[in-house]
């Protein structure tokens, strides 16, 4: 039989050199892409609006601030995600997971927020944000357990459900009042305090701690050894006598906790009011970066930067040239189908006709 | 009784959308592959079909209506499928994981749509299509307004009953024919399939990509007929492709059951506004946004029921979600 033009073998190991060698090359082939794109639609010269899009993060200080606080958010939900994924559980439902945490902590700040002293309105806070994730993390993972149910689906679901009480919640609140408004504007109970002059500060700060600790978790934990190897082959979790159940439901339990805790963040360190849009598309956007970061919770960083800068950099783009947001989202989807493609040069190797290899 | 007919005849074009929506995602899952992007196509869809026909109704002199029809439907399949195939490349060929593909592909149709749908509106919060919408909108039975049960039936545009026929179409060729059983082999087991000679990434491409015109469809139809030919920058066409996602999950991956499926899920969506008419009740504003969670609680019930049930066809897909790779059996 004729050897085929080209055929595709699967890597056993790649170098790390070869790896950010792929993925630079995916990205400078989506900013040329993107470069056409603009160029061909606005007839505006690219390198100039790359350059006005590094302005929208690193113009002044308080611009990289404001884009520190964004990134925060969306990492925060991307290491919630992390331990699923690593478990290959699909938790699509961190939008939900996060608008139930956010949920609890805006009901506890209105209900409860001039009854509690500081300390424990905010220990409240925490608890009740972080069991409201939890429990929504739980559902689909406990049914996923019991009947097998399609975990991508059913989190999927949980979502519009989690938005349609949070809807149903805040225009109970609002009352007469034709939007909500920041809660407790008058007492500010329940916000977090400021620190080094913003309260999101804290935010990073938090984030910043949990995303160490998540990685040592899934690296030198027990518990995160016993995730990596159901993600690997559930039979062979099951032979070594790891109890599936409990850790899958642990696993949900851990990842929709951390969501709630973000939602708690966002309401209480960033907002400091609650809507339909709290997590605004972050827990979605939240599992491209736990996917490409391939569960590793500082790559994760880099990554929730590179798509924040985007973010912001289209929005300057917009602004200095009158063009729209939206220019951010296509710009962000053409990196992200890159680098999604580039993976297939990271797993699998291309041998043509001819040059051997080992068959 | 008016209520109830004004709830039916409401809940009919809205089922319409995402019956299309469901339709094309059906297909596409028949062949393994999920594709999350549905919103996404719809974008695509809606905006190509309303932008073809919008330009067509401006610069054209004198234009015609039939050949405003073609100019928005062939727009609106070939950016839907234009979608499905960026999908596909990169879900099959490069074997991308299929979940967050899908994703990406949402934000990518949103943001064109939404992107270049602010060109077309030129500052104003919304533009419209009127030759277009009088087209698609125009009922195509003229004895349609005899009584309750003929304008139940017969009074739409002629969207509606493609939709059906579509619906019909394909359950006929998942469950009749060669193709279908190849297709569903493809879906189920690929590598059984690649061993029976079937060309798997055929199959997975062709199913995806008409899977994504078809979706693209219940954009079109919602903006130049449910939405009477109107573009505005909104959210709603995301919300309704996730609802096609949700029909598809409770159809069981049947085509037949997508068309009462997707007018019982008409039905849901307008239960908030219909049934306290009905029933003579006053609900508070946020009793009518817990009653919105409807439908997507009843998936979460079907969802359950089938997997605990365990009906062999019930079941979705087996290696759904799943890239196929030969060398690695």
């Amino acid at each position: 039989m004729k050897e085929p033009f080209v055929r595709i073998i699967r890597r056993r190991s790649d170098t790390f050199r070869h790896k950010v060698l792929v993925r630079f090359i995916a990205i400078v082939l989506a900013l040329i892409v993107n470069a056409f794109f603009i160029y061909f639609v606005t007839g505006l010269n690219p390198v100039d609006v790359y350059v006005v899009m590094f302005r929208g993060t690193f113009g002044n200080v308080m611009r990289f601030s404001w884009a520190i606080r964004d990134m925060v958010t969306l990492l925060g939900i991307g290491i919630a995600l992390a331990p699923a994924f690593k478990m290959r559980f699909w938790n699509i439902g961190a939008e939900g997971q996060v608008l139930m945490g956010g949920l609890a902590t805006a009901l506890i700040m209105v209900y409860c927020g001039n009854s509690l002293p500081t300390p424990v309105l905010f220990l409240v806070m925490i608890v009740a944000s972080v069991a409201a994730g939890g429990i929504w993390g739980f559902i689909p993972a406990f049914f996923k357990s019991k009947w097998r149910t399609n975990e991508t689906l059913f989190t999927l679901m949980m979502n519009y459900v989690a938005i349609s009480i949070v809807s149903a919640l805040t225009n109970y609140m609002r009352g007469q009042a034709s939007s909500l408004g920041k809660l407790n504007m008058g007492t500010q109970a329940g916000w977090l305090p400021k620190f080094l002059g913003q309260s999101y500060n804290i935010n990073i700060l938090i984030i910043g701690i949990l995303t160490v600790l998540i990685y040592l978790y899934l690296k030198y934990s027990k518990q995160g050894y016993e995730i990596a190897v159901i993600g690997e082959s559930e039979n062979t979790a099951l032979y070594a006598g790891i109890n599936v159940t409990r850790v899958r439901i642990r696993t949900m339990i851990i990842s929709g906790a951390i969501c709630g805790l973000v939602g708690f963040l966002i309401v209480s360190g960033r907002d400091q009011t609650i809507s339909t849009n709290t997590a605004g598309g972050n827990g979605f956007t939240a599992i491209i970066v736990a996917w490409l970061a391939k569960f590793n919770t500082f790559y994760m960083a880099l990554i929730s930067f590179l798509l924040i800068f985007l973010t912001k950099g289209a929005a300057e783009i917009a602004s200095a040239y009158a063009l729209n947001d939206f220019a951010a989202d296509i710009i962000t989807a053409v990196i992200l189908f890159f680098i999604l493609g580039s993976e297939f040069f990271i797993n699998y190797k291309l041998i043509f006709r001819g040059k051997g290899g080992d068959r | 009784m008016d209520s109830l007919l004004a709830w039916i005849l409401r809940a009919i074009p809205f089922g319409t959308i995402i019956m299309y929506g469901a339709l094309g995602e059906i297909l596409t899952e028949k062949s393994g592959n999920l594709n999350l992007g549905v919103p996404g196509i719809m974008y695509l869809g809606g905006f190509a079909g309303f932008a073809g026909s919008y330009y067509y109704e401006h610069l054209s002199p004198n234009p015609n209506g039939a050949m405003c029809v073609f100019v928005a439907l062939a727009a609106c399949i070939a950016a839907s499928m234009a979608g499905g195939l960026i999908y596909s490349f990169i879900t099959i060929t490069l074997r991308a994981n299929q979940n967050v593909t899908g994703l990406a592909l949402t934000i990518f149709g949103k943001g064109v749509a939404n992107f270049f749908g602010v060109y077309i509106l030129n500052g104003a919060s919304y533009t419209a299509a009127p030759l277009a919408n009088s087209m698609f909108a125009a009922r195509i039975f003229p004895f349609a307004d005899k009584n309750a049960v003929t304008q139940v039936i017969f009074s739409y545009g002629f969207l509606v009953y493609v939709a059906v026929i579509l619906a019909v179409i394909f359950g006929k060729v998942l469950n009749r024919t060669r193709v279908g059983l190849n297709l569903r082999a493809v879906g189920e087991n690929p590598a059984a399939a690649d061993a029976d000679g079937i060309s798997v990434t055929k199959y997975k491409y062709l199913a995806t990509c008409i899977g994504a015109g078809v979706s693209g469809l219940g954009g079109l139809y919602y903006v130049l007929d449910y939405n009477h030919g109107i573009w505005a920058t909104t959210g709603q066409i995301e919300a309704l492709g996730w609802l096609a996602v949700a029909l598809v999950i409770f159809t069981t991956w049947k085509p037949y059951n997508a068309i009462w499926g997707a007018y019982l899920f008409g039905m849901f969506y307008w239960l908030y506004q219909f049934l306290p008419d009905i029933m003579g009740w006053k609900l508070a504003g946020y009793v009518t946004d817990l009653i919105q969670m409807v439908p997507y609680v009843v998936t979460i019930f079907v969802l359950l029921g089938v997997s605990r049930r365990k009906k062999k066809e019930n079941q979705p897909p087996e290696s759904l979600g799943l890239s196929y790779f030969r060398e690695d059996r």
